[in-house]
């Protein structure tokens, strides 16, 4: 189990992270905001996950369990795209528009 | 194969006489009860669901519509969708067999978390009893499907505790998927390998988590069509640019693997039974268990080839269409495996027996009409046609509900200490068989030559087929009804059972008949193979 | 199997369970699959934001702009200040230092509850200025049909995690009575700290998602 000191120094990262989100977002990086917004999220839920739910400190299965949720979150995401992204490939006469993409 | 005729000596304790009152009963946390509230509860629903069959049939004996307003007609088969599906086929054999024997099969004294068990039951209950108040207030006429923006914004049934009686019916499926992961990942006995257990155990625990990680989707998908009913702004709605597909993409996330959750566990079951009755071990082994894993993810890959005729993209359903077809390979590999096992085996055709072999011919028989529509040629001209109804019936009635029968039938001397009377359990199997095929057969007939589903009133040429599936239907309620009534009288005139009646492998055959309480004497190790039939095994004539 | 610290605060065997090392393994698994559905249960709701947010980019970023991303920061240094503070309780329990506990659990609930009284302030504002999607809706501007669906998610989402929230604190506010009865368990804290993290992570993501739609604009 980490330390206290452990725990200072990540809630540190996080507080950085946290601010560094909200300053990025005033900065124009066209595509590239979303995405990196979405890769800080991801770094600052993985240090929770790791060092405060103490995944970093226990067996592989936990860590299994711990990841399952978001993988099967990704194939609901990816494979919805599938729809709407090529909605518009082949307009059918008479079908529903795909709602401006 | 028949059961030990010799009279235990006196009674001794067990699950069943350890308390009498009914608080034991109702706030009890051995899963053995439990699993025996689930049975009562789930056999009303069924025989509930049941009813609105009959309705169903017996409309469609006539082309007019004329015993039922198309209203009530929508509703008849909306009530039947749903009970069928949420309050008896997603809970059957994970709530009353797997409940019973998860434990038992791991070798433990109990579930991981048996409070949350008896909760699930609660719920489970919260969630029929709104059902009931539902069908008394008018019920509901979406289908079973609930597809907006009919269900959100027009339909005037009551949407919105129908939505909230499934929410709620959905996390006492979750609890249960719950219990069983954690307790076959921690509480096997000492020498249980993942590679002993018994294919009843894999089959549940893919189910398992297929229902925790399908299920909440679920739930927040009705949770939106709730609020969307009641508040009249929401996202499925096209006045706001909202994009009705969108819930059918989210409905089917869940309600595509739900259909594996109804299936999955009678695979579990079958397995057991083929080798029982053919004296054997399970051909590849292996390979049935990682297909029941493979079955459980690829069933999230595919819900898109409900959708081929929505206003879906296309090259979305060629997706979808290639990725069905993936997902038949591990339920072939399991039927083929069946078919090795009774090879050279020893075959009992004993009632169960029955039951199992009515499910690998019936199911492969749905599984191989799932091919067709999943082919997206086809699908354009069958869908919401009585070919699908047919199909889903060959694999929910024909595959999961026979299963369900052939694993009540094998337990039952476990979980009641009593033997049904086998000549009348041969008897009915047989009258089911018939029937069903006599109510389903001809609707992929009527539904390949055009006639379309939810319709109270239809085109005078599909009559023949249909007088012959209503005729089937009163065939199959008879066979449902025998069972009901010999398992009730075996309870009081049944032959009791000894330990292991059939002879069969597994660690549930290994303690008293019921039961006691803590389930062993002593916690159980284990040493052999999960099939570890031999000819010496021959079992008590 | 992890093993579990040596700490006054024994867990009492439940009798299913051989070893108390076997029940908290069972306990942190049972949560873990527990937060998973919650993933789905969010992971719904934010796919379909995500899907009509692409869609409707522009009016997305519009209505975004109408959310006061200082006190969405503010949350957020909020919760993340909570999950450290429950990262210490988890850890004072672990040593059963009782006092330490209950100090760490009462800054988790007060964190919690200024987290709540932030957006409840932000949810009067909304309903201040008429933005509730329904028929009080009042917009500046073209897009209104796409910024009610905004608003809508808005809502949706961050009520939702509020909900989460209040349970939680309940469930702080049980453990913290316990403490102070001499009742409480380890392992139950341990547990319900990892329910507490993963609410914050869900805010970790809505906040980008929801606030931070082309704010440079």
């Amino acid at each position: 189990m980490p330390s206290t000191s452990t725990y200072y120094k990540i809630f540190a990262l996080l507080m950085i992270l946290a601010f560094a989100t909200t300053g990025i977002a005033f900065i124009d990086l066209g595509i590239f905001n979303p995405i990196v917004a979405m890769l800080i999220a991801v770094t600052k839920a993985t240090l929770v996950v790791l060092f405060f739910m103490h995944v970093r400190y226990q067996g592989r299965l936990t860590f299994v369990f711990a990841i399952a949720g978001f993988c099967w979150l990704l194939i609901l995401l990816l494979l919805i795209s599938t729809d709407y992204l090529t909605r518009a490939w082949l307009p059918i006469p008479g079908a529903i528009p795909p709602m401006g993409f | 194969m028949a059961a030990s005729t010799e009279p235990l000596v006196g009674r001794t304790p067990n699950y069943l006489n350890a308390e009498h009152s009914v608080k034991s009963w109702l706030l009890t946390t051995d899963h053995k009860r439990i699993a025996l509230l689930y049975l009562v509860s789930i056999t009303l629903m069924f025989a509930l669901g049941g009813i609105f069959a009959m309705l169903i049939r017996i409309e469609l004996i006539t082309p007019q519509g004329d015993l039922l307003s198309s209203d009530s007609y929508n509703r008849a088969f909306s009530m039947h969708g749903i009970i069928m599906i949420f309050f008896f086929l997603v809970p059957s054999i994970p709530a009353t067999l797997g409940n019973f024997l998860v434990p038992m099969m791991v070798g433990a004294r109990d579930l991981a978390f048996p409070r949350i068990n008896l909760l699930s039951w609660y719920l489970y209950i919260a969630g029929a009893f709104l059902m009931l108040y539902v069908m008394a207030t008018g019920g509901v006429d979406t289908g079973w499907t609930f597809y907006a923006p009919f269900s959100s914004l027009f339909s005037n049934g009551r949407v919105t505790l129908t939505v909230l009686a499934v929410f709620i019916v959905g996390f006492s499926s979750i609890l249960t998927g719950l219990n069983f992961i954690v307790t076959i990942h921690t509480m096997r006995a000492p020498g249980m390998t993942w590679g002993r257990l018994p294919l009843f155990l894999w089959a549940h625990y893919a189910t398992a988590v297929i229902m925790v990680l399908a299920t909440p989707v679920l739930a927040v998908t009705t949770m939106m069509l709730g609020l969307e009913h009641v508040f009249h702004i929401g996202i499925f709605d096209p006045a706001l640019g909202g994009d009705p597909i969108l819930f059918q993409h989210l409905f089917w996330f869940y309600s595509h693997p739900a259909v594996y959750i109804m299936i999955l566990p009678g695979m579990g079951v079958v397995s057991e039974l083929i080798a029982c009755f053919s004296r054997k071990r399970v051909f590849g082994y292996g390979f049935v268990g990682f297909a029941s894993l493979a079955i459980a993810i690829l069933s999230f890959l595919v819900w898109g080839h409900h959708m081929f005729v929505s206003g879906q993209s296309v090259y979305a359903g060629m997706v979808f269409s290639i990725l069905s077809f993936l997902v038949a390979v591990p339920s072939a590999i399991k039927v083929f495996n069946w078919t090795a096992t009774m090879y050279k085996g020893s075959i009992s055709y004993d009632t169960p027996m029955l039951y199992a072999l009515g499910f690998i011919g019936l199911f492969t028989m749905g599984g191989l009409t799932g091919m067709m529509l999943a082919t997206l040629g086809i699908d354009v001209h069958v869908h919401d046609t009585y070919f699908v109804i047919a199909h889903f019936h060959y694999i929910m009635v024909g595959g999961a509900v026979m299963a369900y029968m052939g694993g009540l039938h094998f337990w039952w001397p476990k979980i009641t200490g009593r033997m049904y009377p086998e000549i009348w359990g041969r008897i009915s199997a047989t009258i089911i068989f018939l029937g069903f095929n006599l109510t389903f057969f001809p609707q992929f007939i009527a539904g390949y030559l055009g006639m379309p589903r939810r319709y109270h009133a239809y085109s005078p040429e599909f009559q023949v087929y249909n007088v012959l599936s209503s005729a089937g239907a009163s065939i199959l309620a008879v066979g449902y009804l025998m069972p009901l009534i010999y398992f009730f009288w075996s309870i009081r005139y049944g032959l009791r059972a000894s330990e292991n009646p059939w002879g069969a492998t597994g660690l549930e055959w290994k303690t008293a008949s019921p039961p006691p309480t803590e389930n062993f004497e002593q916690p159980p190790i284990v040493l052999e193979e999960a099939y570890h039939y031999s000819d010496e095994e021959a079992p008590i004539a | 199997m992890p093993e579990a610290a040596a700490s006054p605060f024994h867990s009492r065997m439940k009798h299913q369970f051989e070893t108390l090392a076997q029940q908290h393994h069972a306990d942190t698994l049972g949560m873990w699959v527990f937060l998973g559905t919650e993933v789905l249960f969010f992971g719904g709701l934010i796919t379909a934001y995500v899907l009509y947010r692409t869609a409707y980019s522009a009016a997305f970023a519009h209505a975004s702009l109408t959310l006061d991303i200082v006190s969405g920061t503010i949350m957020t240094v909020v919760l993340l200040g909570s999950s450290l503070t429950m990262a210490m309780a988890v850890h004072a329990s672990h040593l059963g230092n009782r006092r330490a506990l209950a100090v760490f659990l009462i800054l988790t609930i007060v964190l919690g509850l200024g987290f709540l009284g932030i957006k409840g302030h932000e949810y009067y504002q909304k309903w201040e200025d008429h933005h509730i999607p329904g028929p009080g809706f009042v917009w500046d501007g073209t897009d209104a049909r796409a910024a009610q669906l905004f608003l809508y998610f808005y809502f949706a989402l961050t009520g939702l995690h509020a909900l989460h929230m209040i349970i939680g604190a309940g469930i702080m506010g049980v453990l913290l009575l316990q403490t102070a009865l001499g009742r409480v368990r380890t392992y139950t804290v341990e547990v319900s700290g990892l329910y507490w993290h993963f609410v914050d992570i869900v805010w970790i993501f809505l906040f980008p998602l929801l606030y931070l739609v082309d704010r440079h604009k």
